[in-house]
């Protein structure tokens, strides 16, 4: 069989099969809705509670993007400084790789008593967890420039700005990229887990907090209809990240040969 | 063109990759340098070039200040920027000295239809082939017009026919245009082929043992490389260097 065939339709029998299965152990065995609903019900129960969810999805996508953003800039300027004085790089670099390991739950608590908008501080919360791999991977980028390359700019006498424009600049470009990548999905995380552990409610919640309150109130299928646009959110993420990657690295870069 | 005297490089490990270097090199020279790997001929090439500097001794442009900034450089490897394409690849030596982008573009189509590679302007490192990729190499090394060019085992990595047709396409070109070679090789008949003067180097410490020379009626021979001189110069420079390293 084709393999570009196969390689959707193969998940896509897995994914049918796996769903099919579900709804019909849920109906035989007659499980109550709040314990386990079946894929139907929760498929109705989004379209129903569209309104609602759809306004918090709104919001959770509002953070998670203005958090990317944000760590996307600041990760990509301070990896720039990082890459211009050793003296930068060796002051700061502790301190982001602490900002990394600390669990964002433990400090979540903290940014949301400081914070006086609760939007903010899931937009901090999420922000502090998507940008260490773009500051990393941008910095070990920044620092991989050819060799050879370096000298040849030297010899023509390259000032330090053109060497950062012209070479380490596009040399980390698939570096940041990655970088991104990876962002993308833990920004939406962060968010996610910050909006948890804020627990606030109102007209502006988030996705996470859908899924918190319906938990409460036993509407376990609206609780699964929240946690697919979490998920939908997250690839939905991923692939355009990719696709972005793909469409700038396309022309040149070796790894754009395997992106879709 | 360039005087050494006296040139010796220790590296900060402790190895002394040269020593004692003396070379005048006049201009118009095609110069080879010969030797085994780890003689210390890409240390000397980058002293000339400028890129380190000598721990002793000193390399000088007497008769000709401006030559210094005037070098092109070609490596083992075609060094190009993957995100260009070839023509911009060409021009970036004359973009970074400020030349306006369209001027240099053209003369980098220029430089690159002299190399043999009209039409591929656009193409972008990875769809050349190794071939010409060091053409490229060639023409951003020679698109500033240089008075000195400095090559590093340009044509290692390729296969023999290849290597063959771009040693005589720079041959041809450094017969037009007459700027000074230096070119780094560990093949005794790269050397016999291309260069003038032969100058053959010795490991541990770097240094060199002896000069030969190849004359120009030698090389007008009609299908030098079969010819019987040609041999017969192969054959003294692989003595040469086989005593160098005895
Ligand atoms: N950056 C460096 N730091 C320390 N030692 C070096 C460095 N570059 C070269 N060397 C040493 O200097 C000596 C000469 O090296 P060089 O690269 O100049 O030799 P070469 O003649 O070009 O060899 P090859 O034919 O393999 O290219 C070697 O012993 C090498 O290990
Ligand atoms: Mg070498």
């Amino acid at each position: 069989m084709n393999p570009r065939v196969l390689k959707w339709l193969a998940p896509l029998v897995v994914g049918v099969l796996f769903l099919g299965g579900w709804e019909w152990m849920v109906r035989a065995r007659e499980i109550p809705h709040f314990i386990l609903p079946g894929p139907w019900l929760i498929a109705q129960t989004l379209v129903r509670d569209w309104h609602t969810l759809s306004g918090s999805l709104w919001i959770t996508l509002q953070i998670t993007f203005s958090a990317l953003a944000a760590a996307a800039i600041l990760g990509l300027v301070l990896a720039i400084l990082f890459a211009q004085s050793r003296v930068i790089e060796m002051s700061l670099f502790p301190y982001a790789v602490i900002l990394q390991v600390t669990p964002i739950v433990a400090i979540a608590p903290l940014i949301i008593i400081w914070a006086d908008n609760v939007l903010l501080a899931l937009l901090i919360c999420a922000w502090i967890v998507a940008f260490f791999p773009i500051l990393s991977n941008t910095t070990v980028g920044l620092n991989s420039a050819d060799r050879n390359l370096v000298d040849l700019f030297r010899l023509y006498g390259a000032s330090r700005w053109q060497v950062l424009m012209r070479l380490r600049l596009p040399t980390a470009m698939p570096f940041f990229l990655a970088g991104l990548r990876i962002s993308g999905g833990l920004a939406l995380i962060g968010a996610i887990v910050a909006e948890f552990v804020a627990g606030t409610g109102g007209r502006e919640s988030g996705l996470a907090y859908r899924i918190l309150e319906a938990g409460y109130q036993l509407q376990i299928a609206r609780m699964f209809a929240a946690l697919v646009l979490v998920s939908a959110t997250g690839i939905a993420i991923f692939a355009a990240m990719s696709w972005l990657s793909h469409m700038l690295l396309r022309r040149w870069h070796e790894s754009a040969g395997e992106q879709p | 063109m360039a005087t050494l005297s006296g040139v010796a490089k220790r590296y900060g490990t402790g190895t002394l990759a040269v020593e004692g270097v003396d070379l005048a090199l006049a201009r118009g020279d095609f110069l080879a340098l010969l030797g085994p790997s780890g003689c210390g001929k890409s240390t000397l090439l980058r002293m000339i070039a400028g890129l380190i500097d000598p721990s002793e001794g000193s390399i000088a442009f007497p008769a000709d200040a401006a030559a210094r900034k005037s070098i092109g450089f070609v490596f083992q490897e075609p060094t190009l920027m993957p995100w260009a394409t070839a023509v911009r690849n060409v021009a970036l030596p004359l973009e970074l000295a400020g030349t306006p982008r369209r001027e240099a573009a053209l003369r980098a189509t220029d430089m690159l239809a002299r190399v043999g590679l009209a039409g591929f302007e656009n193409a972008y490192p990875r769809a050349l082939s190794g071939g010409m990729k060091m053409r490229v190499s060639i023409a951003r090394a020679l698109v500033t017009k240089p008075r000195l060019l400095l090559l590093d085992e340009p044509f290692a990595a390729l296969d023999e026919i290849t290597r063959f047709k771009l040693n005589q396409d720079l041959l041809q070109l450094w017969q037009a245009e007459r700027f000074t070679v230096v070119f780094v090789t560990h093949s005794v008949f790269e050397s016999v082929f291309l260069a003038e003067r032969i100058v053959v180097m010795a490991p541990r410490p770097g240094r060199i043992v002896t000069e030969l020379a190849v004359p120009a009626e030698d090389r007008a021979t009609p299908e030098f490389r079969t010819s019987a001189p040609y041999a017969a110069h192969c054959r003294e420079v692989s003595h040469a260097l086989e005593s160098a390293m005895a």
